[in-house]
């Protein structure tokens, strides 16, 4: 029915009070859960990186937090390769440091669609009697829908794969989303990311389309996702930016000359 | 009071199917089908968004200016679904990433925007939740259908247990690719038209 | 700069079509793709639409919504992060720039009012008008950037739904099975014209 442009207006105004008014609430009231899920997720996914969970396997906070005890976190500056032991890891933000102009950089156009690159980023190490067993870094990049965040995890000796995982994206379910599938991310174990180069070599390891040999036989390919090649090609180059010299090359070349020297 | 509840809960399931017949709501039947649990998941928050937002704007239908419905509407819809993200995200935190830009999809789901321009605005609010209910069923009909088809044949599971031994496991099913991918969801979609075309020949459109 | 633009606008129309690659807005993309004419009149209603949000809420986004957004109201604002409000908001300038279409069309062309009917108000909760938006925050597009590809993703859709509109034409002259007839034909139609598409996948200039 017609009503007077006044009537319309306060009926509008009502309206957007109670359901802003709803949101909020329901936004606010349910944060904390959400940012603990988040939190924990995120840690979870570090061990099943580390190898020292299962993808299946539901955990407690308790046992996730137990499971991360022998698990370090440091925070490296990305350019030198320096640890930086002044920053505190319990409360640097990763993600935040990469979108403020102050703590971050711009890059430009690059394979991965990475566009801040933050001064440092939080890595985790786990130690086992003193010496490093294995290294997880946060990668993150562009797929199809979304930006893909997650770790991969090297041997010590920095080269050898030991694991990927992706703890956010926002890719199709069942095409790109079967980054989350296991039997892909077990694809991954024991291939090679340099190969012979050591020192300053670029990384080699890809993701191709159609299937890989053995990690024996063809140890710088990963299969790739059947339909989804965005996302698959998505993963390789953000992999590789990751490893190469805008991301933890440097801090991989201060670990190399740090154990032999 | 019986009879035309009974009309409303069962008539969208295959004599006025949303997606069959009212065209709607086709987007996410497309892209949350490829795996049976978030086509289940997908389903319960759609039945929640549609039931709730046929509720209230049967409520207010009476007050709301007509040359402002569209966007009241809206913003109910889009508070919905606002909320429901958020309780998907506290509660159930593993599938709410799953389903990612497609909870956002909802508020644009027609079905939803459909049956409050077609139904709730025109009817009591007790008699609009039980159209939701069965739209929103009509719609879950539609989508498990789709997914069951995909992912059983598409890779050999049902709700993430193997069902079909795959090659790439050792088996003997070679996944049939096509019905992954978004294509395969149309023609699934499209033969299950003209199936119940078959069966309901009122609904055959005129030459 | 120029080339990137030209480079963003062929992957908006071909490479990521809205409707084939992404299928988003395929309820009308599949109910108004009867008649050519009808199909051109809603794919240049799309274009406009999509070339006016989508810069639109990126100014919403960059200016009020993002985290530190704020900051040029008061600096103590530097901190609230509103993105959880996107989809309302997202919403909201889609919802008033249909309304002024339809307006305009009323007045100016209401033959083609007439014949777009309900669907015309449904553009609103066209998904891939709403998507187009929320794509353009994922990829952290700018103003210059958001204009190039809300015009593409029209274009593109507009594009397809022409297309199949063409080949509906034709079909008239075939003989299908009844329960085909119309709907069931159309999906059909579409998934093909799809793989087709797909053709296009990862190109890149």
């Amino acid at each position: 029915m017609q009503r007077s442009a006044s009537y319309s207006i306060l009926f509008a105004a009502v309206v957007c009070l109670v359901c802003a008014v709803l949101v909020s609430v329901s936004a606010v009231s349910l944060k904390t859960r959400q940012d603990d899920n988040a939190f924990l997720d995120k840690q979870r996914n570090v061990l099943i990186a580390a190898g020292l969970a299962g993808e299946d396997e539901v955990l407690s906070r308790e046992e996730i937090q137990e499971r991360f005890g022998p698990i370090e976190s440091v925070v490296v500056d990305l350019r030198s390769g320096e640890e930086r032991s002044d920053v505190d890891p319990q409360t640097f933000d990763q993600r935040k440091a990469t979108s403020d102009p102050q703590t971050s950089r711009a890059m430009p156009n690059n394979p991965a669609g990475i566009q801040r690159v933050p001064h440092q980023a939080l890595v985790y190490r786990l130690v086992e009697n003193g010496e490093l067993g294995l290294l997880i870094l946060p990668i993150e990049g562009k797929g199809l829908w979304s930006t893909l965040y997650g770790f991969i995890a090297l041997d010590a000796d920095l080269d050898t794969i030991r694991g990927i995982t992706f703890y956010e994206h926002k890719e199709t379910p069942g095409l790109g989303g079967e980054v989350d599938n296991p039997r892909w991310k077990a694809l991954w174990l024991g291939r090679r990311a340099f190969g012979e180069g050591g020192e300053g070599a670029e990384p080699r390891i890809e993701v191709i389309r159609g299937q890989a040999g053995s990690p024996a036989e063809d140890p710088y390919r990963v299969d790739g996702l059947s339909g989804a090649t965005m996302t698959s090609r998505g993963v390789g180059r953000l992999v590789r930016f990751w490893l190469g010299d805008e991301g933890f090359a440097p801090y991989l070349d201060t670990l190399r000359t740090g154990s032999r020297g | 009071m019986a009879n035309p509840a009974r009309e409303a809960l069962l008539d969208p399931l295959f004599n006025n199917n949303p997606i069959a017949l009212q065209v709607l709501g086709i987007c996410s039947a497309l892209a949350v089908t490829t795996k049976m649990d978030t086509a289940v998941v997908m389903s319960i928050a759609v039945i929640s968004v549609l039931t709730l937002s046929n509720f209230f704007v049967s409520l207010i239908r009476n007050q709301i200016p007509t040359n402002i419905r569209i966007i009241i509407q809206l913003t109910i819809i889009a508070s919905l679904v606002i909320v429901t993200d958020q309780i998907l995200k506290a509660y159930v935190y593993e599938i709410s990433k799953q389903l990612s830009v497609f909870v956002g999809l909802i508020i644009t789901n027609c079905i939803i925007m459909g049956r409050a321009e077609a139904f709730a605005m025109q009817n009591p609010p007790a008699l609009s939740i039980i159209d939701g209910l069965g739209n929103g069923l009509g719609y879950a009909l539609i989508l498990m259908m789709t997914a069951a088809i995909r992912e059983v044949f598409g890779s050999g599971r049902f709700f993430g247990i193997p069902v079909l031994p795959v090659v790439s496991d050792g088996g003997w099913y070679t996944p049939n690719g096509l019905l992954v991918l978004s294509p395969g969801a149309f023609f699934i979609i499209g033969f299950f038209i003209w199936a119940l075309r078959v069966w309901k020949p009122d609904q055959v459109e005129a030459e | 700069m120029l080339e990137s633009y030209l480079n963003l606008a062929v992957k908006s129309i071909f490479v990521e079509n809205m409707a084939l690659a992404f299928f988003l807005g395929i309820c009308s993309f599949v109910a108004v793709s009867r008649k050519v004419e009808t199909a051109i009149g809603l794919g240049s209603a799309v274009v406009f639409v999509l070339t006016v949000t989508v810069p639109l809420n990126n100014l919403v986004y960059m200016y009020l919504l993002k985290p530190g957004a704020l900051a040029w109201l008061d600096p103590g604002l530097a901190d609230q992060d509103l993105t959880f409000l996107g989809f309302l908001t997202y919403i909201g300038t889609i919802a008033a720039t249909v309304q002024i279409v339809e307006m305009t069309l009323d007045r100016f062309f209401p033959a083609l009012y007439n014949a777009l009917g309900v669907f015309l108000p449904l553009i609103a909760v066209n998904c891939a008008i709403l998507g187009a938006s929320l794509f353009m925050v994922e990829r952290n597009y700018d103003l210059g950037e958001s204009i190039v590809f809300g015009f593409g993703s029209g274009v593109g859709w507009a594009l397809a739904i022409v297309a199949l509109a063409g080949i509906r034409e034709r079909l008239r002259y075939s003989n299908i099975p009844a329960g085909l007839r119309g709907l069931g034909i159309t999906f059909l139609l579409t998934g093909l014209m799809a793989m087709g598409f797909m053709a296009f996948a990862g190109i890149q200039l």
